[in-house]
């Protein structure tokens, strides 16, 4: 029998591949830790599925170019691009496609210079830093400036560009920003919107989805709320989602982070009575409904 | 003449391959990586030419070969080294340092003698290259 025709024979079993990757692991843990999102984990779950072919592939000797992962996060504030941002390394890194499971985090100020010929060398450097990993640019849109024709982002977009095409297999760039301003930023830069494979648009939490996030950020704070004030978050949500500079799930956070305060007080002006632990990780209702979102 | 200086010297010239193993082992350790070009090779010419800066806090080697292929481009013809210096107290030094470019051809070294007092001889050595001016020199 021939080589060519035994090759043809052999199979792979992508079960026994799925189980060694341990994809199942990160994906239900990226769905148990992310609320709603639910485009954004079709998209891993797509790219976690053609990496897992790709390997199986070259298993079998099938050569083909890897595919171009750099990807551009848009959405509102507080939808969660950037914690992703961070699982996508991990995710990419079990499945072999990067080599370091690091992410670094920039924004305009690491990658553009103040004179001239101080953004190459800036630029590169943070590259470098990232080569293995992920480069996680937050707010890219800020890198171009429309109104001022000699600002010194587009030397860092063009270098950017050449490096993501050049060193596709070094490094993976994800973009990430709000989506009027990124459509902005794609028209005037037609190159980086084609060497982007992947856009992923990060969809506003519903007020359900935001208390289940509430509840997954006490739980990992070791807080718990009593029944009056599970009732008050919810009110609370509803109401903050009708203001203004409403952010989703950092507002959600910032909520949080403002009730501890009001907890500690409040525990600290009784501080005769000695304290036990359910006290000390309690929120009442009184804690969330002295929140000046109740005033309006 | 080929010319040892630094580590793996006496070996075969490093491959690519096995040139982003050794960074990679020195970044692993948490050292800086920097690349440095000269074309004097007289074995008491310490002070090579940066290329670029030293590159901190770098994770993978792929960063130090893009440096690397950077300084091939321009240097071709010249000894390019990879030194790994170690920030940590009680070193703060280089702990690797290897050639891992060279000319094509190395015409070697003279020994040059130089007659004293009393029939005294000093002894000095002097690269074949350096007798013409440096950027011509291979």
């Amino acid at each position: 029998m021939s080589a060519l025709a035994e090759a043809h024979d052999e199979t792979v079993d992508l079960q026994a591949l799925y189980e060694r990757t341990e994809i199942g692991k990160i994906l239900e843990a990226l769905d148990r830790d992310l609320v709603g999102l639910v485009p954004v984990k079709t998209r891993i779950r797509e790219i976690a599925a053609l990496l897992l072919i790709e390997s199986a592939r070259r298993d079998l000797g099938l050569q083909a170019e890897p595919p171009s992962l750099h990807m551009c996060f848009t959405g509102n504030p507080g939808t969660g691009k950037t914690t992703v941002g961070k699982r996508i390394a991990e995710l990419l890194h079990q499945l072999g496609y990067i080599r370091r499971n690091h992410v670094v985090s920039v924004t305009r100020d690491d990658l553009v210079g103040q004179y001239i010929g101080h953004t190459a060398p800036k630029t590169k450097e943070v590259l470098k830093k990232a080569m293995g990993g992920v480069l996680f640019i937050d707010e890219a849109y800020y890198l171009y400036r429309p109104e001022n024709e000699r600002d010194y982002g587009q030397e860092a977009i063009e270098i950017l560009l050449q490096v993501m095409e050049e060193r596709r297999d070094d490094l993976v760039v994800v973009l990430a920003g709000y989506k009027d301003r990124m459509d902005t930023f794609f028209r005037s830069n037609p190159g980086m919107a084609s060497r982007i494979a992947h856009h992923v648009d990060f969809p506003d939490y519903d007020a359900q989805e935001l208390f289940a996030i509430a509840g997954l950020m006490l739980e990992r704070m070791h807080y718990q709320l009593d029944d009056g004030a599970a009732a008050a978050l919810c009110e609370y949500i509803e109401r903050r989602m009708q203001q203004p500079r409403f952010s989703n799930a950092r507002s959600i956070r910032n909520a949080i982070d403002r009730a501890r305060l009001r907890q500690a007080n409040r525990l600290f002006a009784a501080r005769a009575a000695p304290l036990d632990r359910a006290a000390l990780s309690t929120l009442a209702a009184s804690d969330i409904r002295a929140s000046r979102v109740f005033l309006q | 003449m080929k010319i040892t200086q630094g580590q793996f010297s006496f070996l075969p010239d490093l491959t690519d391959a096995e040139i982003r193993l050794q960074v990679q082992y020195a970044l692993d350790n948490g050292w800086a990586l920097a690349v440095e070009h000269t074309d004097d090779p007289h074995p008491r010419n310490s002070y090579w030419s940066m290329w670029g800066n030293p590159m901190f806090d770098l994770r993978d080697a792929a960063g130090v070969m893009m440096e690397l292929d950077a300084c091939r481009r321009e240097h071709g013809l010249s000894y390019i080294r990879v030194m790994a210096f170690d920030s940590r107290k009680g070193w703060e030094s280089i702990r690797m340092s290897f050639v891992v470019n060279r000319p094509a051809d190395e015409p070697g070294f003279e020994l040059v003698r130089t007659e004293g007092e009393g029939r005294s001889v000093h002894y000095t050595l002097r690269s074949y290259a350096t007798s013409r001016p440096s950027g011509a020199r291979y």
